[in-house]
């Protein structure tokens, strides 16, 4: 049992906080990137890709690193503590990951080793949105009829891993991000994000691997989703905390610091509580991922419930200990509680996940983290 | 990082566990298993067979019984205790004034106490709060005033937890008022039948007897019962408050009362679902704090508490205390047959659950307040 980073780990957060605090050394440049289409910056995204963050995952056969939820865990938390806007968990743990568990070898080796390259933006198309996805068509080509909303970026995706219900039950397929009969309509996130609606009508599309139910291989890309957008919300955490604590030193009301008021520094000491709490659950999730992946859905509910409580206390005191300028766009703490917002809805929200809790609850006596 | 523990430490934690529940004396996890109050007899007898397999002081020196153990080692003794329905070894002896007199003790001092307070042939008590000292401690005003080869003690201490049963008080007193407060301060141990020292019950809200005030009235005490030096017990007391957070977040007690409470609930689980979530809850953040514990654990340099040993005990008593409320929920109108005999139907677990509940509201005040926590925590962790 032994919660701290080995210092190959560490050399790669550091690699990957190096870079992005290049990339987005304040708030105004990270606005300045999603005030601009893509919303994203691809230069950055092409420097994660040298960096073989894009990789990570994957095994080395299909042009990845070989890595595990450890080293994606850091890269997430390192995205969250900057609020980089590249589309790191949606495209290579989500997206990738999907692609990794379904696709036939061939699959893999092109559309993992081109999203490692940082060739090929890929996104996934999940949730449908009024009229479900069916596929219609034998064999590996078929077309695609239906609604997904929201696609996060999904108007910039080069190419897109789609769910549909069919008669062996929830398949994936991937669709080219122009394919014929593709619509997308794309619009902005309160978080500065984008995400599109994405409508097909008979739109071309090729299976992922055989056929078959894949229910099983997206519940466990979901939980190894939610485990690393707990991450993402865990570095966001950490720097709206870091920054309220600053704030309550530096600024002056009544001719005293903000700190000389117990009533407020009290309130700082809960939501440090809170932050250690949901660090210890989120870095167990990831281990349980890596170590025990039968009881990682559990663990990412478990990881998603907490954080959800989280990053509400910490966002919604992180604003009001700041007063008005954390209200403003100027200034970043109000992005934090924006992106922990996101997050926080984004994959089932808190309420959700301990609805899940709350069904197994009875299926255990004394609950046991560790393997 | 993993998840799992070394071969080395789940043997431990086996053996641990084989032991406590299969060789520990039965009639008193029995007894801790139903929530019932220990008698004295009880928390001896369980010391005592603790000490006899050399596990009553694992946290003392070697020489004293220690038992040189990891402090991941040491946090699955005490959880699989607290799991097993095992009394943990006195606190007022094994974390408190044991290792400060090991550390600090004149070599006549460990040698006559250590081990009778190993193996609670001494019952400690501890006076170390005054009326007007409490997380103030050290505006304490209980003098002590060198005669010839004595001290001369007058004044009182209060909240002195089970001093009923105390054969020795260990206390703070004043042995020099002209200097800043802290820098006036002795540790002294006193046989609490010396003339001049009166105990006297303070009843609480549950009804019970815990705590209480202790008067001295010109207690003469020998000087070879000062620990360590003169005007230095501020020092040995911060050793021992340090050491006494350590362990605080009583995780595998909590635990297992929730799981005993999934128990009491029983089909209700399904059919309510606003209770099923709050479990849920309070299953999670327990976990949570069990996470924390063991980040902790592995993080302590040899000796020295985390400075978020804070966190563990905040959020422990916290979620301590909410577990005995659920309790009380559970108990519904129950939880007025707390007086009830032997003809109630009242269930066990419901009888007791009031009394429990109000009992540990003194979890959040007593070994540091939890506003004494957030005060550390604001200060020492966030340099506020």
């Amino acid at each position: 049992m032994d919660f701290t980073y080995d210092s190959e780990t560490v050399a790669l957060r550091d690699a990957v906080r190096g870079l992005l605090g290049k990339a987005y050394p304040s708030s105004e440049d990270r606005r300045g990137a999603t005030n601009t289409e893509p919303g994203f910056d691809e230069k950055v995204w092409g420097r994660l890709a040298e960096l073989g963050a894009l990789g990570l995952p994957f095994s080395e056969d299909d042009g990845g690193a070989g890595a595990g939820p450890v080293e994606v865990s850091i890269v997430a938390e390192e995205i969250g503590r900057v609020l980089a806007p590249e589309p790191f968990v949606e495209s290579v743990v989500l997206a990738g990951g999907l692609v990794a568990a379904a696709g036939t070898a061939e699959q893999r080796a092109d559309v993992l080793g081109r999203l490692s390259a940082g060739e090929n933006v890929l996104l996934p198309a999940l949730l449908d949105s009024g009229q479900p996805v069916s596929a219609s068509g034998e064999g590996e080509s078929v077309t695609l009829t239906g609604a997904k909303e929201p696609v996060l970026h999904g108007a910039r995706a080069d190419q897109l891993v789609v769910s549909a219900v069919t008669d062996r039950g929830v398949e994936l397929f991937l669709v080219a991000g122009d394919a014929e009969g593709l619509t997308r309509t794309g619009y902005r996130t309160f978080d500065g994000g984008r995400a599109a609606r994405i409508e097909l009508d008979g739109t071309p599309a090729v299976r992922l691997g055989e056929q078959g139910d894949r229910s099983a291989a997206i519940d466990e890309v979901l939980a190894a989703a939610r485990i690393a957008y707990s991450h993402e919300a865990l570095g966001a955490m950490e720097v709206a905390l870091s920054q309220t604590v600053e704030y309550l030193k530096t600024r002056k009301q009544f001719g005293v610091p903000l700190n000389t008021f117990q009533a407020l520094t009290f309130r700082a000491a809960d939501l440090y509580v809170s932050m250690e709490l949901a660090r210890s659950t989120v870095m167990w999730a990831t281990l349980v991922l890596a170590d025990a992946p039968e009881r990682a859905a559990e663990a990412a509910s478990r990881a998603k419930a907490i954080v959800s409580r989280t990053s509400r206390h910490i966002g919604q005191e992180a604003i009001q200990l700041h007063g008005g300028i954390g209200m403003t766009a100027e200034y970043s703490v109000g992005h934090y509680m924006s992106r922990l917002t996101a997050l926080d809805h984004w994959l089932g929200d808190g309420a959700e996940h301990r609805a899940v809790l709350a069904a197994s609850v009875r299926d255990h006596g004394v609950l046991e983290p560790l393997a | 990082m993993k998840l799992r523990l070394s071969d080395e430490d789940a043997r431990f934690r086996d053996e641990m566990r084989e032991y406590f529940t299969t060789r520990f004396p039965e009639h008193i996890r029995a007894k801790v298993l139903a929530r019932q109050e220990l008698s004295k007899d009880d928390i001896v007898e369980s010391q005592q067979a603790l000490n006899a397999e050399g596990l009553a002081v694992p946290n003392w020196p070697v020489e004293w019984g220690g038992r040189d153990w990891s402090q991941l080692q040491r946090h699955l003794w005490h959880e699989e205790m607290q799991l097993a329905g095992v009394p943990i070894p006195l606190a007022f002896n094994a974390s408190m004034i044991g290792p400060v007199i090991a550390a600090f003790g004149s070599e006549e001092m460990k040698e006559r106490f250590l081990p009778k307070t190993a193996n609670l042939d001494i019952w400690w008590s501890q006076g170390f709060s005054e009326p007007d000292a409490g997380s103030d401690l050290a505006s304490l005003r209980t003098t002590a005033v060198r005669d010839g080869d004595e001290y001369v003690v007058n004044g009182q201490k209060t909240w002195t937890t089970l001093g009923q049963y105390g054969d020795w008080i260990f206390t703070l007193v004043r042995t020099d008022p002209d200097v800043k407060k802290q820098a006036g301060i002795s540790m002294l141990l006193i046989d609490m039948t010396t003339p001049g020292l009166t105990v006297r019950p303070i009843e609480l809200i549950d009804g019970g007897h815990e705590v209480n005030e202790v008067f001295f009235e010109d207690v003469r005490v020998p000087a070879e019962n000062l620990v360590g030096e003169e005007n230095k017990g501020w020092n040995y007391a911060k050793f021992l408050l340090g050491n006494e957070r350590v362990g605080v977040a009583p995780v595998g007690t909590t635990k297992r009362w929730l799981a005993d409470a999934k128990e009491a609930a029983g089909d209700r689980l399904s059919s309510d679902p606003v209770l099923a979530s709050r479990v849920a809850d309070l299953e999670n953040e327990l976990m949570a704090l069990e996470l924390t514990a063991l980040r902790v654990v592995a993080h302590s340099a040899e000796g020295k508490p985390h400075p978020a040993s804070s966190v563990l005990k905040l959020r422990g008593t916290e979620l301590q205390q909410a577990v005995t409320e659920l309790y009380v929920d559970l108990a519904g109108p129950w939880a007025l047959a707390s007086g009830a005999g032997d003809g109630s139907s009242a269930p066990d677990w419901a009888r007791v659950s009031t009394t429990q509940y109000l009992n540990y509201r003194k979890a959040s005040i007593y070994g540091g307040s939890n506003e004494v926590q957030r005060q550390i925590i604001s200060g020492t962790i966030l340099g506020l």
